[in-house]
Parts: structure tokens; C-alpha cells; sequence
């Protein structure tokens, strides 16, 4: 296996109500700042996260369109799904084809057009990240799924309403630093508390966004970025963790605990051969506020049922032991959920590089991402070193 | 319409709460599966799942998929069924203020979905809490 | 054609939402005490969004097969009576008969004739295990029935099921005597296509109520040379509370006798579901021996009278399920008439 690296990121300008721009056109946008970012002519193949461009723009068969589009030539192309985790599904399979020896240079991206849809129709096109035979039948909705993992949570371990808005906080005075962010304003604990509730105990302001946007990174060799392209430190992707469980919440034996997020994040550990106490800065999945407690619990950050606690202590803060979702996070960046697990990448690669101005986490050597798909029934870590 | 057959498969399983339960190791499937996620084993025999139960946990939809829209507000839970198997359902006939977790519930069969004014009436299990 | 044929198993089923008769007057800006004085009726049963008559017969029938020990799938027949089956076309028996477990092996029919569709399906299932042709079998009344905004129904129209399997073994009570009574009487009606049923005033009362059912009562006693005293209960159809006391006095019954299934003061009109429902619940607290005399009317009109004896196997069967004063009178949930209107699907959304 080939040692691999990430050489180029790139992003729309802005993510958020991207009105006069079509699915294609945000692709190919994020996709050439990364070309751009990485100075490349050529890719040999690439790999795209989408959730469901059927449900929101009605088109599929999308790597062959978005591959026309950028004028990469016949290369292979591929969709990847996994609902929201889609996106660092994509850039793991990129890796794989790198690391493998059968592609060099190599585009992992991410797309996701979610407002040309009505609200109901977002709602129900998210909708079939869940069982729709013994989920979504009985009128559950993301919201109400994550709602019932935070009252889960709230019940066993004591996790307080104001811990769960400190996380949109937080993530929200990250976010007022980056400018490309759909929602990059700083918020308090009263107003995501007194904001309009969605899925009890859960507020709109517990909940990411609907957004348009993509987001794409370059991946090649490790010895062919050292030789070739020196604009940027070298990026190495050091980890990586694939893992499902049920996508039924209801099967699982804690509703409290992502065993997906656990495994994929020991599964990535092992390969980087480092532990959780090495991270300098991780992007994790905050779809809603307790996620984001959950998955540092699952990631080994904190004891099981101390997620809560540590936001409230300010660990999680940009200064803190382990800065959580220095971008903003899914919660004020925005997600457009196959771009997503893409757009983590491109936070970590920039924390890594010393790129990101405010939001800079001092001496981050090694970062690492975890995405997710549905409640919980699939996750995907990555951990990148600077070389 | 696609969802005519695809609720009327699932009958045994929404009108009548039928699982399977492994020959094997004895773990119960709601629905029923081909083959036992804990042991492996591909032979089970039918069972019919508890009437009565407890809620694991819950929420109330206030922001509902577009065939909600008219139930909302309504409560969602995942109820543990006395014979230990856990499935998702409404809990219907209550005031939100009322559900705490640990709750007992009893299964009704209602009305859950319709496929608009002139389409099928999707019927199937909702929970209710046992008042007695 | 000497065999004992009568109910192995019965079960009720009430919603448990209720709209006082003053919420409604103060919409319409009726007079609340006239109506509840001349209707001799406080307040109705509402069902829920997710009930209709096909859910309220499931869990009805539910009960009854837990006061028996049978095997479902040896239910040779089941006929619901209502006049709100949720399909104009696509049975209701099939639905309850799938989650109950009946099918396939099972006959069935939808039954409509007003009030009495319930009697009717108990009549035609009970008939066919007395000739044999089938083991058991399951006769229900019930309905989510409707009123028009507005008009003197709204106040009583109501939601409700009774449920009995028939059987020629392990009765419960038996069924001694059975009479119809019918002729063509237009006194209640609802077109196709219509929402709401229509009704020609005081013609509903003395050549359409009171007279099929005097005729059906009469008829029974008769045949069956009984009077008035040697029945412990009397059950008749129930749209309002006065009617029944009425009819009642009229054919020489007792007030005592009528009270234990006279639910209308507090449950309104469950049409199909209104005399099954009040047999319930005097089986509820009938003792062995009791006789029974249950006398049902449908507009159009007809009405259907029985004789039932308890036999020794009843105390034991009734509280293995929920008793019908239980639902009436326990965990209630008080709606106002905007929910109520909701519920029942009377705001006009037009999109």
C-alpha cells in the first residue's frame, strides 16, 4: 500500500442558498479551487459523494455528468452513498484507489443541491437516511431521531439542556470566523434555547442547516507530493476507518452510544497508529448539537457520558485540549450533506497547512474527521499528519 | 402508486407484530430477517410480539415529514417490548407533557399514514400509555 | 336446529376523547340546557385522527378474543356493520380480519343499514353457526359516525365498537330467540358522495323509531312468550338519551332495567356500534341466568331483537378484558371544538 497525501482543497466561495447556481455548477466550482489549490493538469479518476441528487434535483447517474462537466476527459468517475456520510466515503475510497496503485492523482468531492426542493420534501429526501419500513413510517423525522438519542442521553447520564446549546455556540463562534460559512454568526444559550423547537428537546438552533454547496480535495502519492508539489506543507492521510451498525436507532442495544463512530474512530487510530490524547483538532458530524457530544464520547475524547461536560468546561474550544469543529461544524458552515465529509477534510488540511487565520489551532500536527451517516448507521474517520 | 405493495408486504409485521425468532440462539427480529445477525444461523420460528411494553425514549415531531403535517404536534418513541425487543412507533392518545422514559405503553392498532385523499389507508402499530 | 348457539367471546372498544354538548352549543349559539335536557345527553365520544371504524373494530375484537380461548384463524365469518367504513369501496372485514389473524380461510361482508349494521352482522354470523356452517363467528357494530356541523347530530354522533364471536360451545350467554322487523321508511338517509346523513325531523321518531323497534320488541315477546318482567336487562338502539327510556316505558320495562346499557348520556350515538355497545355492557356485570333482551333499529328501517341467557362461563370471562364502563368513564380527555374540528376533519384546508 501506497502512502498518500492531500495536496489541493477546495470549496464554494459561500455555502448556503445558492439560488442562481445548479448542482453541476457548485461542483465544478469546488472542484476547480481544488485543482487550482493543488496545481494539477490531469486527474486519473474521482469519486463524489452525493446523498440523493435524485430526491433534490432529480438527477443520478452523477459521476459521468459532474466528470463532463469539469472536463476531466473519460476518466472513471464514481458516486458514492452513504447518506450524510457520503462525502468521507468518497475521499476514503479515494484514498483507497490511491493507495492501492491504481490511480495517482486522484479527486475525492462532495455535492449536495438541497433548496430547490420545498421544506417537506428536504424533510422526507433526509428521511431516507433512516428504516423507511420501521422508521419512517411512523412520521419520524432526523431531527426526531437525534432528539430521542439526546433524551436517551439526558436520562442516563444527567447531559443538560444548556450543554447541548453550548455545542451550537461553540460551533457558532468558530463558524463567525469563516467567512465561507452559511450561517457565520456567533449565537448565546438563550436564544438556541428559546428558538423554535423542531423535535423535543431539540430547537432549530440544536439543527444544521438545509444548504447548496461542494466541496473537493486532491489526493496523490506521498512521494509523488514531496517530488512535485511543494506549494503546500505535505498532508499526509495516516488513518482511516470505515464502520456501520443499524440504521435502525431502535436496534440498537445503548441509544446513547455511536458504535459506528467507536469502530471506524479505533479502526483509524490503529492504522495511524496514534490515540486520541494525540489529535490536536478534530472535525466531527454535528448534524445536531448532541451529536457532536456523542461522537467525542465515541472517538474516545471523553469518558462515555461526559461529552456534555466537557463542552460546558470549554475543552472542545478552539483553545481548549481538543478543539471540536473549528470550521463551525455542519452547524454554522452548513450541510450539504454529501459535501460535507469533503469540506471536514478541507478544515483539517487547512489547520494542518497553518491556514486558517482566527480559527488557527496553535501547533495542529495532526487532525482528524469523522462523518456520519443517518442516526449513527454508518461512520467514516479520517487522521491526516503535516509531513 | 409503488406504495400500495410495498405496506401491503409488511402486513405480518404492521397489523400483527410478527417476528422471528432464532432457532439458534433464541434472539427475536421485528421484522423478520433471513439470516441471525448474532449467530449466524438461517432457521427461525414465528412469534408474535408483546402487546405491552416501556418507552426507551421519545420525542415530539413539531416540524413533521409532508404526510405528518396534518398529526403534528405528535409523539415518536422507541417502546421495549416486555419480551425485549425494541421498535420504533407513535405514541398516540397522549398529552406530550405526560411521556417520561421508563413510561409503560400498551400497543393499539391505528390508522398511521394516508397516501392522500383518494389513496390506500396505511393502518399498523402505535403506542398508548397504559392508564390503568 | 335444537343446538345452543349464542357469544363465546365479546369486547368493546371507546375512544377516549370527549366534546361536551356546551362547546358545541356555543359555536352554533344553541341553547346548551334545552339540548342537554332533550336529548338527555352531556357529552359524545370523539375518535382520534388515527381512528376509524376499521381501528375501533380491531381493538374491540381484540378484547373479545381475549375473553375467550379460540383460535382466530377458526373464524368462519366476520361482518362489520357501520356506516363510516373507511373505504366507499375495499372491505373493512378484510382488514380487521388480516390483523386479527383470521384469514384466509374466513367469509365476510361489509354490512350498512344505519343503526342497526351492527345487529345485522351479529344476526347473519350467529345464523350461520347455528346451521353449521361455520365454527365461529364475528359480528361487529361500529362507527366514527358523522353529523353535520351544526345540526341536532353533531351533538350525539359518536365513535365506538362492540365485538361478539358466536360459537355452539363454552357460551357465555346463549341466544334463545331472534326477530326482525322491517319495512321502508325513509327517515335517515346519506347519499353517495355525500358527508354528512340527512334526516326528516320528528318523522324520525314515532313512524321510524318507535315503531320498528315496539314492532321487533313485541314481535320477540310473542314468539317467545316472555314479558317485560323476566328480562334483568333491556337493551335498545340509543340516539339520545330519551328514546330508549321512551320505548322502554312504552312495551312496560323498568328504568332499572334499561339503566346498565344506557351509555348515551355520556358516550352520544355510536350508530352501529349503539345497542351492541350497551349489550357490553350489561354482559360487563350480567350474572348467571340473567336474560337479555337487546333490541337494535337502523333507519330505512328495521330493527333486530334478541334473547340472551347468561350461562355459569360468564363471570369468569368478564374482566379478562377491559370492561365497556371503563372506557366510558375513566381517563376521558376533554377536546375543545376547534381539536374536535380538526379530528373530525372539518376545516377546509383547499390545497
Amino acid at each position: 500500500m501506497r502512502d498518500v497525501a492531500v495536496i489541493g482543497i477546495g470549496m464554494n466561495e459561500k455555502w448556503g442558498e445558492l439560488w442562481e447556481k445548479s448542482f453541476r455548477t457548485i461542483f465544478v466550482e469546488a472542484a476547480l479551487n481544488a485543482i487550482d489549490d493543488a496545481k494539477i493538469d490531469k486527474i486519473d479518476a474521482m469519486y463524489i459523494g452525493c446523498m440523493s441528487g435524485g430526491l433534490f434535483v432529480g438527477q443520478e447517474h452523477i459521476g459521468s455528468l459532474l466528470a463532463d462537466y469539469l472536463g476531466t476527459g473519460p476518466i472513471p468517475a464514481t458516486r458514492i452513498e452513504s447518506a450524510c456520510a457520503s462525502g468521507g466515503l468518497a475521499f476514503r475510497q479515494a484514498f483507497i484507489d490511491v493507495a492501492s496503485g491504481m490511480s495517482d492523482i486522484v479527486l475525492a468531492g462532495g455535492v449536495e443541491k438541497m433548496l430547490d426542493v420545498d421544506g417537506g420534501a428536504t424533510t422526507y429526501a433526509l428521511s431516507t437516511a433512516a428504516d423507511q419500513e420501521y422508521e419512517c413510517f411512523h412520521g419520524i423525522t432526523f431531527p426526531g431521531l437525534y432528539a430521542m438519542i439526546a433524551n436517551a442521553h439526558m436520562h442516563k447520564y444527567g447531559t443538560t439542556r444548556k450543554q447541548l446549546a453550548q455545542v451550537a455556540v461553540k460551533n457558532h463562534k468558530n463558524g463567525s470566523m469563516n467567512p465561507r460559512n452559511q450561517f457565520p454568526f456567533e449565537t448565546d444559550i438563550d436564544s438556541v434555547i428559546n428558538s423554535v423547537m423542531i423535535a423535543d428537546p431539540l430547537t432549530i438552533m440544536d439543527c444544521s442547516p438545509v444548504t447548496d454547496g461542494a466541496a473537493a480535495v486532491i489526493l496523490c502519492p506521498l512521494d509523488l507530493a514531496k517530488e512535485k508539489f511543494k506549494d503546500h506543507p505535505v498532508i499526509q492521510v495516516i488513518g482511516s476507518g470505515h464502520a456501520t451498525d443499524s440504521i435502525a436507532l431502535h436496534s440498537r442495544k445503548d441509544l446513547t452510544w455511536l458504535s459506528a463512530v467507536e469502530l471506524s474512530g479505533k479502526n483509524t487510530y490503529k492504522m495511524a497508529d496514534k490515540n486520541p490524547s494525540d489529535i490536536d483538532v478534530c472535525e466531527v458530524h454535528d448534524c445536531f448539537t448532541i451529536a457532536e457530544i456523542c461522537a467525542t464520547e465515541a472517538l474516545g475524547f471523553f469518558e462515555p457520558g461526559k461529552g456534555g461536560m466537557a463542552v460546558q468546561d470549554d475543552v472542545t474550544a478552539i483553545e481548549g485540549k481538543i478543539p471540536i469543529n473549528t470550521s463551525g461544524g455542519l452547524k454554522s458552515k452548513g450541510h450539504p450533506v454529501g459535501a460535507t465529509g469533503i469540506a471536514q477534510i478541507l478544515e483539517i488540511t487547512e489547520q494542518l497547512r497553518g491556514d486558517s487565520g482566527k480559527r488557527q489551532v496553535k501547533d495542529a500536527k495532526i487532525g482528524m474527521t469523522q462523518n456520519m451517516g443517518g442516526s449513527g448507521g454508518s461512520s467514516v474517520c479520517h487522521i491526516l499528519e503535516v509531513k | 402508486m409503488g406504495i400500495t405493495a410495498r405496506n401491503w408486504r409488511e402486513y405480518p409485521q404492521r397489523y400483527r407484530m410478527e417476528a422471528a425468532k432464532c432457532n439458534k440462539c433464541g434472539k427475536i427480529f421485528f421484522p423478520p430477517r433471513l439470516v441471525c445477525n448474532e449467530c449466524g444461523n438461517r432457521e427461525f420460528e414465528q412469534v408474535k410480539l408483546a402487546g405491552e411494553g416501556k418507552l426507551k425514549t421519545f420525542t415530539v415531531i413539531r416540524v413533521a415529514p409532508s404526510n405528518f403535517i396534518d398529526e403534528q404536534p405528535y409523539a415518536v418513541g422507541i417502546v421495549e417490548l416486555t419480551d425485549g425487543v425494541s421498535t420504533l412507533m407513535q405514541i398516540t392518545d397522549c398529552d406530550p407533557d405526560e411521556l417520561s422514559i421508563g413510561m409503560r405503553v400498551k400497543i393499539e392498532f391505528r390508522k398511521v399514514q394516508t397516501e392522500g385523499d383518494a389513496g390506500i389507508l396505511m393502518y399498523g402499530y402505535k403506542a398508548v400509555p397504559l392508564r390503568e | 336446529m335444537d343446538k345452543k348457539v349464542g357469544i363465546i367471546g365479546y369486547g368493546s372498544y371507546i375512544p377516549r376523547n370527549r366534546i361536551k354538548v356546551e362547546e358545541i352549543a356555543k359555536i352554533w349559539g344553541a341553547d346548551a340546557p334545552s339540548y342537554k335536557r332533550g336529548l338527555m345527553l352531556r357529552e359524545k365520544s370523539v375518535p382520534a385522527p388515527d381512528q376509524d371504524t376499521i381501528t375501533l373494530s380491531v381493538e374491540a375484537t381484540k378484547n373479545a378474543l381475549k375473553r375467550c380461548n379460540i383460535d382466530p384463524k377458526d373464524i368462519g365469518a366476520i361482518y362489520i356493520g357501520s356506516e363510516s367504513h373507511p373505504y366507499a369501496v375495499k372491505p373493512s372485514g378484510t382488514i380487521v380480519a388480516e390483523a386479527i389473524g383470521a384469514v384466509p380461510a374466513i367469509h365476510s361482508a361489509d354490512f350498512e343499514f344505519a343503526c342497526k349494521a351492527g345487529s345485522e352482522g351479529m344476526f347473519v354470523a350467529h345464523g350461520l353457526v347455528k346451521a353449521g356452517l361455520i365454527k365461529y363467528g364475528l359480528g361487529i357494530g361500529a362507527d366514527t359516525s358523522q353529523g353535520a356541523p351544526g345540526d341536532a347530530l353533531e351533538y350525539s354522533a359518536s365513535a365506538g365498537a362492540a365485538s361478539f364471536i358466536f360459537a355452539d360451545h363454552e357460551l357465555l350467554a346463549e341466544i334463545e330467540f331472534t326477530y326482525s322487523y322491517m319495512t321502508d321508511t325513509p327517515d335517515f338517509w346519506r347519499r353517495e358522495h355525500q358527508f354528512y346523513p340527512q334526516h326528516a325531523g320528528r318523522f324520525t321518531g314515532e313512524p321510524a323509531y318507535f315503531k320498528h323497534i315496539l314492532g321487533a320488541a313485541e314481535g320477540i315477546l310473542k314468539q317467545s312468550g316472555t314479558k317485560p318482567e323476566d328480562f334483568k336487562y333491556v337493551v335498545f338502539h340509543q340516539p339520545n338519551g330519551k328514546f330508549p327510556m321512551r320505548v322502554g316505558k312504552m312495551l312496560g320495562f323498568k328504568k332499572e332495567q334499561i339503566e346498565t346499557g344506557w351509555l348515551v348520556p355520556t358516550l352520544g350515538n355510536t350508530y352501529s356500534g349503539s345497542s351492541p355497545l350497551g349489550l357490553t355492557a350489561v354482559l360487563d356485570v350480567a350474572e348467571p341466568g340473567d336474560r337479555i333482551l337487546m333490541v337494535s333499529y337502523g333507519s330505512g328501517a328495521g330493527s333486530d331483537a334478541f334473547i340472551f341467557s347468561c350461562t355459569d362461563l360468564l363471570p369468569a370471562a368478564q374482566n379478562k378484558a377491559k370492561l365497556t364502563r371503563d372506557y366510558l368513564d375513566k381517563h376521558q380527555r376533554y377536546i375543545d371544538y376547534g381539536t374536535y374540528s380538526k379530528f373530525r376533519k372539518k376545516i377546509i384546508k383547499n390545497n
